[in-house]
């Protein structure tokens, strides 16, 4: 029995092990020298645990007395995490190397919230949701201020950890409150109380664990820390916030709702669907007045949100199943932006801001046509990738009788138009002046240039990506 | 499988893909190639679009030349066309190499103007071919992006305001198409045009928010798809884009917008709005019907008193394409062959209006209608072209101006005389304006000193101005070559029409 559910939780375990090694040894053999080869090598580690989990795993099964479950929903998500953390790694080596941020803390505390969210997303117990979540924030608040002699970065850290306290404390009430009235802490076990019924307590700890979990994906109105965090924290972290952690918490939300309370959806949608709406025209309009090109992705991440909500709020199987090709399409979106973001610099320093980008595509004709591509799939113009993820979530909406949501998002989606063709307008039509300059590693080249590459490929068929979601959200809420 | 229509549609954008990852440098040889190049991949898309011409048999109404595979989501990869859409590909493939060749003379970023273009072509290709609406919807929206930039990178001194109100203009438009897409997809399981066309959509009224919608699911998807369309087109009133972006757009970015990228609107309601919610169409055809005949009489006034000679030409346009909204909403074979006709003859006769302005305007770096006067004296050659496409725009006997407004009245008028006769009165302000335009352009002394030593027409502007004459007198002499091809479809069309209205509401 023990072993089994050990051979269950293998990869986790890997993962883990490795981490607490490479600690060790980095430990003793003393400064930072090991930093580049520990970064590679988590790098590694995380592909091949990603390929393990793709490759190898098959069916559902729950291990510890259903604290934790591995199905294909679980394995969709943990894919997606792996990759996005260890692209992350990879695209930001340099930019911390020429910064004096090369520590070799970085790669490992990403490594633990990488575990944390592969426990979040296997959470069939609100214990195990809780430990996954607490794994990730933790880690999280520390690489949030890892520049220490920064003041915006501590800053950053310091906001994101009062914030992320709070939200994690809304969430344990909610637990609490959930907990108290079914007399079970599984989810399988609440699953079978709320359909004998549900008591309006109940009802409260669902709202307050949702509250909880919209300050992790930064939905409106729970958003307030994202942008100054997004802005305070050195870039790669940056990049990394808005990828992986944001698939896991959207990912432990469809758990919570489909695993616990997919007998009530009515409930749990509404509440969805006012975070959707709002999540998008927040997003939308307060990314107009944005200077700085942090700031503005903060903006754009909450928007994203919203319409990624907008396929869960449909509860269905589909909405699960458009969610999953949404996120998976924003973070790679999400990834070759920041690989973009990350290499802007100007007399050796990093710049952000966006009117420094006036007439790019003369000093950078390739590159900035990528970032051309990126900007139109994150508008969701086709044909660009983005445009079929917005079209995956719209569909799901309308299926569910819920039209005034998806007219809602078209119309965010084109005021959230507007500033993603200023950076196309700085870039293009901008006034001639001096202004930042991009100098790439090769992998970040490679990252910009793949994901701008797979922007416009992708559009023939996915690249098996449908498939992949539609047995994730199959084994989910089938 | 049939793939000679993905092949016209995607040899320019094969082209502009060639361009942009191989042609290196900016000096003048690499300039002059991206120009051949971009001429050779138009003219092998037009020489494939005759071969498709000859293939087609204008007396079956169905789909022909259709590909069909299947893609993601339950989407289909579906291409084809019938006699409704085949002339439009017919008139894409042959005005994009005249486009090419009219911006022989730009120096700035000859590779990226010519990248934009040939995508252009491609994306408007596309609109005209696909048969699934995602896939139309691809194309029809991306077709922005290319515009966009040629407006913005290439167009005039308030470009960047022209460039973001024709982009989110046309946008809003769209994605509210984008969500009645999405409820059709829902309603009738299927993303296919064909299917879609013989699908009867619900007209039971629905009861929302305490208002009775008459006409029920139809209305509200026709609503939405009028939004996208009526901007496209564009109608009155929401035909303000227009004017600005046509003004900032470079040359041959205004004969695009106005010759292909404006049919998108008119052949959206022919391939939507009227097969697939007749009832809510039929509902909505007085509006529309008095939506276009304010449209014609209020942009012909607004452009006589322009200044500005593109925003001149730019209001005429919106005031012909009231003619086509009228001719398709008059739903009987008269009326949409005229509505087809007017669009297919707008095309060769607006671009060539705009083609004329860009010449002068090569030469002098003014649109303002003062600064000139007297170019007869030094022009000849140019008085005549310009004097023959002003009088193809006013709808002179004997060109093609003149069959697609008399076809379309002519429908208009069985169905409501008031509206056939407001709109009538548009023929004469159109003389109004075109003539005084005329007047004040080329005729007069020649007194202002810059124009003294402005020299006539090249042979390179010649040459592109010969086939748009030639195809505007074949067509008004001899219109059959055109009616015979669209007839029958258009037939079949209105049978459909007439049969899926309800007689109560008859």
């Amino acid at each position: 029995m023990l072993s089994q559910d050990i051979a269950t939780v293998l990869p986790e375990l890997v993962l883990a092990i490795y981490t607490m090694l490479a600690l060790l040894l980095a430990v003793y053999t003393g400064k930072d020298g090991l930093t580049q080869l520990v970064t590679w090598a988590t790098a590694a580690v995380m592909v091949a645990v990603a390929l393990w989990v793709a490759m190898a795993g098959s069916g559902s099964q729950t291990a510890f007395g259903g604290l934790y479950v591995d199905d294909a929903f679980a394995r969709f998500a943990k894919v997606a995490i792996l990759l996005s953390g260890a692209l992350v790694l990879l695209i930001s080596e340099g930019f911390m190397a020429k910064r004096g941020l090369a520590r070799f803390e970085y790669p490992l505390l990403i490594a633990l919230a990488t575990i944390g969210m592969m426990a979040m997303v296997s959470a069939g117990d609100l214990m195990s949701l809780y430990m996954g979540l607490e794994l990730q924030s933790l880690a999280l608040y520390v690489v949030a201020a890892l520049d220490r002699d920064s003041k915006t970065s501590t800053e950053a850290g310091l906001k994101y950890f009062v914030l992320g306290a709070l939200s994690s404390g809304l969430l344990l009430y909610g637990a609490s409150l959930v907990y108290g009235y079914a007399g079970t802490t599984s989810f399988a076990g609440i699953l079978s109380t709320v359909q004998h019924g549900v008591p309006v307590g109940m009802l409260f700890g669902l709202v307050f664990m949702l509250a909880g979990l919209a300050f992790k994906i930064s939905a409106a109105p729970f958003h307030m820390w994202t942008p100054d965090v997004y802005e305070g924290a050195p870039t790669p972290i940056t990049a990394f916030f808005a990828t992986a952690p944001k698939v896991a918490a959207m990912a432990l939300i469809a758990r919570l709702v489909h695993g616990a309370f997919g007998g009530i959806t009515p409930q749990w949608a509404q509440v969805l669907a006012a975070l959707s709406v709002v999540s998008m025209f927040v997003g939308a309009l307060a990314a107009i007045g944005q200077k700085d090109i942090k700031r503005l992705m903060a903006y754009s991440s909450i928007a994203h949100m919203g319409f990624a909500l907008m396929g869960l709020a449909s509860g269905t199987a589909f909405g699960v199943q458009a969610m999953l090709v949404y996120m998976a399409i924003y973070v790679t979106m999400n990834l070759g932006t920041f690989a973009f973001i990350l290499s802007l610099e100007m007399d050796g320093k990093p710049v952000t801001d966006i009117a420094l980008l006036n007439q790019f595509s003369k000093r950078e004709p390739l590159k900035a046509l990528a970032v051309l591509v990126l900007m139109f799939s994150l508008a969701g113009v086709p044909p660009m990738l983005g445009f079929f993820g917005k079209f995956y979530v719209l569909k799901a909406a309308v299926d569910a009788g819920m039209g005034w949501l998806a007219i809602a998002g078209v119309i965010a989606s084109v005021i959230g138009a507007f500033y993603y063709l200023r950076i196309v307008y700085f870039m293009y039509f901008g006034a001639e002046q001096a202004g930042a300059e991009s100098k790439m590693a090769p992998v970040q080249w490679l990252a910009l240039m793949g994901v701008a590459g797979i922007m416009l490929a992708a559009v023939v068929n996915f690249f098996g990506l449908e498939p992949a979601a539609i047995a994730a959200a199959a084994s989910l809420a089938g | 499988m049939n793939t000679l229509i993905s092949l016209i549609t995607f040899v320019p954008a094969i082209a502009a893909g060639i361009l942009a990852l191989f042609l290196r440098g900016n000096d003048l040889a690499a300039q002059r190639n991206a120009k051949w190049l971009a001429l050779f991949a138009t003219v092998v898309s037009f020489a494939l679009s005759l071969v498709l011409l000859k293939g087609f048999d204008p007396a079956n109404t169905g789909f022909q030349f259709v590909e069909d595979r299947p893609w993601i989501m339950g989407l289909h990869y579906k291409m084809g066309v019938d006699g409704i859409s085949i002339l439009f590909v017919m008139l894409t493939t042959f005005l994009m190499p005249i486009t090419v060749a009219s911006c022989w003379n730009v120096q700035t970023r000859v590779k990226d103007y010519m990248i934009a273009f040939l995508l252009l072509e491609t994306l408007m290709l596309g609109v005209f071919t696909a048969l699934d609406l995602v896939l139309f919807y691809l194309f029809f929206e991306a077709g922005l992006i290319p515009m966009f930039l040629i407006i913005g990178i290439w167009g005039g001194a308030n470009r960047i305001y022209a460039a973001f109100k024709f982009f989110l203009y046309t946008f809003l438009g769209s994605v509210l198409m984008l969500v009645a897409m999405v409820a059709m997809y829902h309603a009738a399981g299927t993303t296919d045009i064909p299917t879609l066309m013989t699908y009867q959509f619900s007209h039971e009224p629905i009861v929302a928010l305490g208002m009775t919608i008459t006409g029920g699911l139809q209305t509200l998807l026709f609503l939405a798809f009028f939004a996208s369309f009526a901007v496209k087109m564009p109608m009155w009133p929401v035909h303000t884009w227009l004017p600005d972006a046509h003004v900032q757009a470079p040359t041959a970015g205004s004969v695009v917008l106005a010759a292909i990228l404006l049919k998108m609107g008119g052949y959206g309601f022919l391939r939507f709005s009227m097969p697939m919610f007749p009832v809510a169409a039929h509902l909505w055809t007085p509006v529309v019907f008095w939506m276009s005949a304010i449209a014609i009489v209020y942009t012909s006034l607004v452009a006589l008193v322009q200044t500005d000679m593109k925003k001149l030409v730019a209001y005429s346009s919106v005031a012909h394409m009231g003619y086509v909204t009228l001719g398709i909403f008059a739903m009987n074979a008269q009326g949409v062959d005229g509505a087809i006709f007017q669009m297919l003859s707008h095309g060769f006769i607006s671009g060539a209006m705009f083609l004329c302005v860009g010449v002068i305007y090569d030469r002098m770096h003014t649109r303002e209608i003062d600064a000139y006067g007297g170019l007869v004296n030094r022009m000849p050659a140019y008085a005549l072209v310009f004097m023959f496409f002003t009088m193809a725009n006013v709808g002179l006997p004997g060109t093609s101006g003149f069959v697609g407004e008399f076809l379309t009245l002519m429908g208009v008028f069985q169905v409501n005389t008031w509206v056939a006769a407001v709109a009538t009165s548009g023929v004469i302000l159109s003389a109004a304006y075109g003539l005084w335009l005329y007047r004040r352009v080329v005729f007069g002394a020649l007194v202002k000193e810059g124009l003294k030593t402005i020299t006539d027409m090249t042979r390179r502007e010649r040459a592109i101005f010969a086939p748009l004459i030639i195809m505007t007198l074949l067509l008004g002499v001899y219109p059959k070559v055109v009616t015979d091809i669209i007839d029958p479809s258009v037939q079949a069309m209105v049978a459909n029409y007439a049969a899926a209205i309800p007689p109560a509401s008859n």
